[in-house]
C-alpha cells in the first residue's frame, strides 16, 4: 500500500466514536418511524374512503385484512416487525395487486443505478476540477472552474433537467427526453448530468479551497524544499488532507441525491422510485409513502453514520 | 517663507492626530459598510435584489392585465398567439391556460420570496434563541438541546416536509410549518458555537458577577454580539429555502393553484416547452436564478464584511 493510502489505526477512541454514533442514528430512525406512523393515522380520510362509501360490513372486512382494526401500537409493531424480519413493507392501499415491495423491487435499481453513477461522477469530475484549479491557481482553468462552481450552485437538478431537454433533444435531437429502456446509455446520460452538476459544483469549490490551504501549510514547503517532484507532493502529500472537507460534504450530497431522484424521475420518466413516491403521494397511497420514507430516510441516516465514522477515522481529532 | 513653524513635526502631529480621531471615529458595522460597498459583486446583486423586490410587490401595477383572466381567444393556441408583446400590454406573453404570464411571474416571484424571507426569519428568532440559550446555559441542559437538534437534523427532512404536506393538506400554511420546522436547525448550532466563545469574554464575567439575570444576560449581552453572524447566516439561507420551496412546488405538492411560485411556473413551462412556448420557461427561470445568484452574492460579501478573521 502506497503510504498516501495508509489510513492510521483507530485505537480505543474510534470505538467509542463509533458507539457514540450508532446511539445517534438508532434513536433518529426511531424517531422518523414514529413521525411517519403517527402522521400516517393522524391523516384525514382512511385508505379505504372513496366516494362512494362502503357498506360498514365490508369496511370492516378490509380493515381487519390490513391489521387496519388492531389497536395502534400493535399496528406498529407489527410492521416494524415485518420490515425487519422479513423486509416485508406491507401492501400498497391504492394498488390491489401490488405490494410495496413489488414497488420498490421495481423502482430502485433504476434509481440505484443513476444514483451510484451520478455519485461517482460528481465526486471524480468535481475533486479533479477542484484540484487542477488549485494546482494551477489564477490560470485560466481555475477562473474557469471558479465560473463553474458558481454558476452552477443556482442550478439545481429542476433547472438543468429542462435546460437540457430543451437544448439535447428538442433542439438537437441527439438524446431522448424521457425513459428508461433498460438503463441504456443515452437515457442516462442527461439524468446524470441534471443530478450531479450543483453537487460537482460544491465538491470542486471545497476541493479547490481545501487544496489551495493545504498547499500553503509548512509541511508541504518541507516537501518543497526536500526537492520532491510537484507530483509527488501533491499525489502523496496534500491529496490526504485536501479530501477531508470534502468526506465530510458526502453525506449532504448523498441525501440531494436521493431526494433529486424525485425530480429525475418526473421529468425524464425514468420510473425510478422517486416516480413512486410522488405518485404516491398525489394518491396519498400512505403504505407506499410510509415504506419508501423509511427505506430512503434509513438509507440516509445509515449512510450518513458510515460517512461519520468514516470521516473520525480519517482524522482523529474529530474523535474527541 | 515667513509662516515656517518653530517645531516642524508640530503640523504633522496634529494630523496625525486627527487621522486617528477619523479611525476611531469607525465602528464596527461602519467599518463592515465601508468593505461591503467595496465588494462590486454584492453591491450589483443588491440593486437586482431591490428591483426584484420591486418587481414582485409593485410589478402588477406596470400591467393593465391581471393574474386570473383566461384570454379564451389564446387558451389551447398559445404557441402562435400568445408571444410575450409589448403592444398588447403582455410582456411575457400568455401561460399555458391563457392568463398574463408577467401578473403570474410577478405572484411566483412575491410568493418565493416571502417563503425565503419568512423561512430565514424563524430561523433567526428560533435558532438564535435556542442557540444562545443552549451555549450560555451549557453543561447537561446544552447536551441534551444539542443532542436533539443532532438528531432532528439527520432525519431526511425532506421526506418529512412531503409527509406533512400530504397528510395536512397541500398549502401555502402547511409550507411555512414545514419549512419553519427545519430551517432554524443550522442556525442554533452556528449561534451555539459563537455563544461559547463569547461566554468566557471578561464583559459576561462582569454581567454574572453583579448579577444580572441569565436570561437579561442573553438578550442585552450575548444575542447583539452574534448579530453579525446570524445576518450573514440569515442571508444565504434565504436561497436555500427559496430551493427547497421550489424544489416541492416543481413536483406540485407546494403552493398550489390560483396561488403560484417560482418552481410551480418553471414545471409549467418544462411542461410546455416541447410546444414551442419557451417564454413560460424562461422568464421564470430568469427571475429564479438571478434571485438565488443576488442572494448568495450579498450573503458572501456580507461573510467577507463582517468576518472578523479576514481583517
Amino acid at each position: 500500500m502506497p503510504a498516501a493510502l495508509c489510513l492510521p489505526d483507530g485505537g480505543p477512541f474510534m470505538l467509542s466514536f463509533i458507539f457514540r454514533r450508532i446511539a445517534v442514528a438508532i434513536p433518529t430512525l426511531l424517531v422518523l418511524l414514529i413521525i411517519s406512523f403517527l402522521m400516517m393515522q393522524t391523516a384525514p380520510g382512511g385508505p379505504f374512503n372513496s366516494e362512494r362509501p362502503l357498506p360498514p360490513q365490508v369496511l370492516a372486512n378490509i380493515e381487519a385484512k390490513y391489521g387496519l382494526d388492531q389497536p395502534m401500537w400493535k399496528q406498529l409493531t407489527d410492521y416494524v416487525a415485518g420490515i425487519v424480519t422479513q423486509f416485508d413493507f406491507g401492501p400498497s392501499y391504492k394498488y390491489k395487486d401490488r405490494t410495496v415491495n413489488d414497488i420498490i423491487a421495481q423502482g430502485f435499481p433504476v434509481t440505484l443505478t443513476y444514483g451510484t453513477i451520478s455519485f461517482i461522477v460528481a465526486i471524480l469530475v468535481g475533486g479533479a476540477l477542484g484540484i487542477a484549479a488549485a494546482i494551477k491557481q489564477n490560470s485560466w482553468l481555475d477562473y474557469l472552474a471558479v465560473g463553474f462552481t458558481i454558476g452552477a450552485q443556482v442550478l439545481p437538478n429542476f433547472v438543468m433537467a429542462p435546460i437540457l431537454i430543451l437544448v439535447f433533444t428538442l433542439m438537437l435531437g441527439w438524446l431522448p427526453g424521457g425513459g428508461w429502456n433498460g438503463g441504456q446509455w443515452n437515457h442516462v446520460i442527461m439524468p446524470v448530468i441534471a443530478l450531479s452538476t450543483s453537487y460537482m459544483a460544491s465538491i470542486a469549490r471545497l476541493t479547490r479551497s481545501s487544496m489551495l490551504e493545504v498547499l500553503r501549510s509548512n509541511f508541504i514547503r518541507t516537501a518543497r524544499a526536500k526537492g520532491l517532484p510537484d507530483r509527488t507532493i501533491i499525489w502523496r502529500h496534500a491529496l490526504k488532507p485536501t479530501l477531508l472537507p470534502v468526506v465530510s460534504y458526502l453525506g449532504p450530497a448523498f441525501v440531494g441525491m436521493v431526494t433529486g431522484s424525485f425530480i429525475i424521475d418526473s421529468i425524464f420518466s425514468t420510473g425510478g422510485i422517486g416516480y413512486f413516491y410522488v405518485n404516491a403521494a398525489f394518491n396519498r397511497d400512505y403504505a407506499v409513502m410510509m415504506g419508501l420514507t423509511i427505506l430512503l430516510g434509513s438509507m440516509t441516516i445509515l449512510f450518513n453514520m458510515v460517512v461519520d465514522i468514516l470521516y473520525a477515522w480519517i482524522d482523529p481529532k474529530i474523535r474527541l | 517663507m515667513t509662516n515656517i513653524p518653530l517645531n516642524p513635526q508640530q503640523p504633522k502631529t496634529a494630523q496625525m492626530a486627527e487621522r486617528m480621531t477619523e479611525v476611531k471615529g469607525r465602528s464596527l458595522w461602519a467599518d463592515a459598510r465601508t468593505r461591503f460597498l467595496r465588494n462590486k459583486a454584492a453591491m450589483v446583486s443588491v440593486f437586482v435584489l431591490v428591483f426584484v423586490a420591486l418587481f414582485a410587490f409593485f410589478g402588477q401595477f406596470l400591467s393593465p392585465w391581471d393574474n386570473e383572466t383566461i384570454d379564451w381567444n389564446v387558451l389551447g393556441n398559445v404557441a402562435r398567439v400568445g408571444q410575450p408583446s409589448l403592444e398588447n400590454g403582455h410582456y411575457f406573453g400568455f401561460d399555458d391556460s391563457g392568463r398574463d404570464l408577467y401578473n403570474r411571474v410577478v405572484q411566483g416571484t412575491q410568493i418565493s420570496l416571502m417563503v425565503g424571507i419568512v423561512g430565514s426569519l424563524i430561523a433567526v428568532i428560533v435558532g438564535t434563541i435556542y442557540g444562545a440559550v443552549a451555549g450560555f446555559v451549557g453543561g447537561r441542559v446544552d447536551s441534551a438541546m444539542m443532542r436533539f437538534v443532532d438528531i432532528a437534523m439527520s432525519i431526511p427532512y425532506m421526506f418529512v416536509l412531503i409527509l406533512l404536506l400530504v397528510v395536512f393538506g397541500r398549502s401555502i400554511s402547511m409550507l411555512f410549518v414545514g419549512i419553519g420546522l427545519i430551517a432554524w436547525l443550522d442556525m442554533s448550532r452556528i449561534v451555539r458555537g459563537q455563544t461559547l466563545s463569547i461566554k468566557n469574554k471578561e464583559f459576561i464575567e462582569a454581567a454574572v458577577a453583579t448579577g444580572v439575570p441569565t436570561f437579561t444576560i442573553i438578550r442585552r449581552h450575548i444575542v447583539p454580539n452574534l448579530l453579525g453572524v446570524v445576518v450573514v447566516y440569515a442571508t444565504l439561507l434565504v436561497p436555500q429555502m427559496i430551493l427547497t420551496e421550489s424544489f416541492i412546488s416543481f413536483l406540485g405538492l407546494g403552493v398550489q393553484e390560483p396561488l403560484t411560485s417560482l418552481g410551480a411556473l418553471i414545471s409549467e413551462g418544462t411542461a410546455t416547452m416541447s410546444y414551442g412556448t419557451l417564454w413560460q420557461l424562461f422568464f421564470p427561470l430568469g427571475f429564479f436564478v438571478i434571485t438565488i445568484f443576488s442572494f448568495f452574492f450579498i450573503g458572501d460579501g456580507l461573510r467577507d464584511a463582517l468576518d472578523p478573521k479576514d481583517r
